[in-house]
């Protein structure tokens, strides 16, 4: 009766390190190739130009409701307490700057261009086309995981400072239809309270927000097996995968960063 | 010259080659022969280095595989090689001149400014023209081989390694694959190792023939040898029995062939 369940938790816990092991290992390999300088640039640019151009409307559209709901919210909270809407284009900027533009533009990024990454590895590998590449001398690591991971990490950074803006620029929509605040009041809100450091604060997240997520696509890619059902299975679990990620690497980021002050 | 001494390879819980002795002259054309699931595609992706042998000793003109260590020595082995994958392997995303000459980057110091002409040469080769620009999935299937088949000839190799080349196409088609096998062999005097369910193209294309069995070569000989043999696996085999030595379990055909066939993980295993 115990033994199946204990044959079930030991197979996989073997397996959970087993991939582990095996991710680790992508990036140990990854690293090696960046530091050998071998670096291909013209597969970065056009990862880079994919990533952005896929990601930026949705991003933008998604950022730019969220300041809205923030808006309409925190302005009903403080007309129920204060009778007037206070610190609306503060509290917008601040949600949107330190965390919510960071955390959802590298959900939205996930779920387009990380899932386009998982699958477009996942049936290069079943279709062959991974071990093409051993055959014709180069490295996928070389050829299709680095180039994603530089992009990832160029494109999600500035994807967040655009989605910052669309979002506070969704804010201020809301404060000047709906609350009637004026626009100056709403940007003296934000420049008087917020200070560079508040940006720096969600910025630095979003690199390792881009790492997680091109580093998981990529390995869920190109690990993949199985065929057509295969790809799907990879796809999927690189979404999920990157998107817990990013939640749970988002608190510990948020701790370091205000146990070194940056906040 | 491909020599292959004792090899032995897993993966997993599962032995693929239990110990493959093998030699392959220079200038000969050596198919292998066997059922689903007998090695023969792992063998030929441990002659290229796509995976490592566990055990034994697999050298070619005397470099052994798995003591290749500087990117200098791993390019300077694959260079011998062309691979023509079972699908074709082609990239979708670029086009057939891209494809013919990506090889060429990394294995060979020829200009960019000479890789138009070479895909066209390479083209010419294989019997094709004024499909440069072409995308993959504008081709037929019979195309696609033919263009993989130019793709591997392009970083001129000494040695071509043909993965199941007739596979899923028509019996005219197969035979025009074949003819090309045996052009590509006087023409750019290669030596060959091609893996084949197809008996009418094994026959046809062999100098010799060998036989795999549950991770062994039971048998090599040249194509009057393997037709007149007496090996009872062998017979079954090239007669198509059901009946016979070998047992088709057909649990054994629902097990994940993915071992044989599937590459490791990006920077696991291979090189």
């Amino acid at each position: 009766m115990i033994t199946p369940v204990l044959e079930g938790i030991g197979s996989g816990v073997l397996g959970a390190s087993e991939e582990t092991g095996h991710f680790v290992f992508l990036i140990r390999s990854t690293f090696q190739w960046m530091f050998r300088g071998k670096i291909e640039w013209r597969q970065t640019l056009i990862q880079m130009a994919r990533i952005g151009v896929e990601s930026l409307p949705v991003t933008a559209m998604t950022s730019f409701f969220t300041g809205m709901v923030l808006a309409l919210q925190t302005g009903a909270s403080s007309k129920h307490f204060f009778n007037v809407p206070l610190f609306v284009g503060t509290v917008v900027s601040f949600s949107i700057v330190m965390e919510l533009g960071p955390v959802m533009t590298a959900i939205v990024v996930a779920g387009r261009a990380g899932a386009a990454i998982a699958a477009e590895l996942g049936t290069m590998k079943v279709t062959e086309q991974i071990d093409a590449l051993y055959t014709l001398g180069t490295d996928p690591v070389r050829y299709l995981v680095i180039p994603r991971l530089l992009a990832f990490l160029v494109v999600l950074p500035l994807l967040t400072v655009i989605s910052d803006f669309t979002g506070i620029v969704g804010g201020l929509f809301v404060a000047r239809v709906k609350y009637d605040i004026p626009t100056t009041v709403y940007w003296h809100d934000i420049i008087d309270n917020m200070e560079i450091r508040h940006f720096v604060h969600g910025f630095l997240k979003t690199f390792i927000f881009a790492f997680v997520v091109s580093m998981v696509s990529s390995y869920k890619g190109v690990t993949t097996r199985g065929g057509a059902e295969g790809v799907g299975k990879s796809t999927t679990a690189a979404v999920v995968m990157s998107m817990v990620l990013v939640l749970v690497l988002d608190y510990f980021a948020t701790a370091m960063l205000n146990a070194l002050g940056i906040t | 010259m491909i020599e292959s001494v004792g090899v032995v390879k897993s993966f997993g819980p599962r032995t693929i080659l239990r110990g493959i002795d093998l030699k392959v002259e220079d200038g000969e054309t050596l198919v292998i022969i066997g059922g689903s699931g007998c090695g023969k595609s792992t063998f030929l992706k441990c002659v290229i280095g796509l995976h490592s042998p566990d055990s034994g000793k697999l050298t070619v003109d005397g470099l052994e595989v798995s003591k290749l260590k500087t990117d200098e020595e791993i390019a300077d082995y694959r260079r011998r090689f062309g691979y023509l994958f079972q699908e074709g392997a082609l990239f979708d995303s670029m086009t057939v001149a891209e494809n013919i000459t990506f090889g060429l980057r990394y294995l060979t110091k020829e200009a960019p400014a000479n890789y138009r002409k070479i895909a066209t040469d390479c083209l010419a080769l294989v019997g094709l023209k004024d499909i440069e620009d072409f995308k993959p999935s504008e081709l037929s299937g019979g195309m696609k081989k033919r263009v993989a088949l130019a793709r591997a000839i392009a970083a001129k190799p000494k040695y071509i390694l043909y993965d199941e080349p007739t596979t899923g196409l028509d019996p005219i088609m197969s035979d025009v694959i074949n003819d090309l096998i045996l052009d590509l062999q006087k023409k750019l005097k290669v030596t060959s190792i091609v893996v084949t369910h197809d008996m009418k193209s094994a026959y046809k294309v062999a100098s010799r023939i060998a036989m795999f069995y549950e991770g062994r070569a039971i048998q090599v000989g040249t194509p009057d040898e393997i037709k007149g043999t007496k090996d009872a696996h062998v017979r079954q085999f090239i007669e198509g029995l059901s009946v016979g030595p070998i047992k088709m379990k057909l649990k054994e055909f629902d097990v994940d062939e993915s071992h044989e066939t599937a590459a490791p993980a990006a920077g696991q295993e291979s090189r």
